[in-house]
């Protein structure tokens, strides 16, 4: 099952994001090869609509799970119509590391 | 019989069970109760910055409702603000959005899609969960 983590930077030391739309980057987490990924948000300074955006990208990917800070009305709508779970942190001291860590227990 | 009260969507309930003033010496018993569709209405309003039209529509009720949910939260806020009284967060006539869940470890908050159920936090895999709205 494929995974996104929601990262200010593309390192596995980077930030997490507590933004989903706007956030710098995208860690894609695959479980079952435990290969990560980083995908950077081009919609990240759009004036409006990057939530929607990100959930078209996570669509594309095949994505089954989100973990971000939190998501906008509208991305929430979508994630919920795609059947994509949604996971919300509220530490943003954590690393991405951190996190595929927990993912992989 | 009056008509019976339609219940206000809320998306997630609020993450506080309520809020307590400091540095005042009375130990007031009583609090100022805020109600999650009231919540919802600040949050929607006055955080996400939405107009009271696509507000009202996402929570299910009419604009005029939405603005009197709103402006009754609003005076339950100051009210707790001037009086020095704790605001207390009450289920109201709400009806959550989704089920939320909050894992006992690490504390991430999360809903299940339709047809996944499962009972493990999806970030730490640990197992002992609980629903987020429960205790009311």
């Amino acid at each position: 099952m494929k995974t996104v983590i929601s990262s200010t930077g593309n390192q596995l030391e980077s930030q997490f994001d507590l933004r989903f739309g706007r956030a710098s980057w995208f860690c894609l987490f695959d479980d079952e090869t435990k290969e990560v990924d980083f995908i950077e948000n081009s919609n990240k300074n759009a004036n409006s609509g990057a939530g929607t955006k990100a959930v078209e990208l996570m669509v594309e990917k095949g994505v089954q799970k989100v973990i971000s800070g939190d998501f906008g009305p509208k991305a929430k709508e979508l994630l919920e119509k795609f059947d994509i779970q949604m996971v919300l942190l509220q530490d943003d001291e954590q690393s991405i590391e951190a996190i595929v860590n927990n993912l992989k227990q | 019989m009056p008509r019976k009260v339609t219940l206000r969507k809320v998306v997630e309930p609020p993450r506080f069970k309520g809020y307590r003033p400091y540095g005042v010496n009375v130990k007031s018993k009583e609090s100022v109760e805020l109600l999650y569709e009231e919540y919802e209405a600040l949050k929607l309003a006055d955080y996400d910055l939405m107009h009271h039209q696509e507000a009202s529509k996402l929570m299910g009720i009419s604009r005029a409702t939405f603005a009197r949910i709103y402006e009754s939260a609003r005076r339950k806020m100051a009210k707790a603000l001037v009086e020095a009284k704790p605001i207390r967060s009450v289920y109201g006539n709400a009806v959550l959005d989704k089920d939320w869940f909050v894992c006992c470890k690490c504390h991430a908050r999360f809903n299940f899609p339709k047809n996944r159920k499962d009972d493990k936090c999806p970030a730490c895999n640990h197992e002992k969960i609980e629903a987020l709205h429960q205790d009311q």
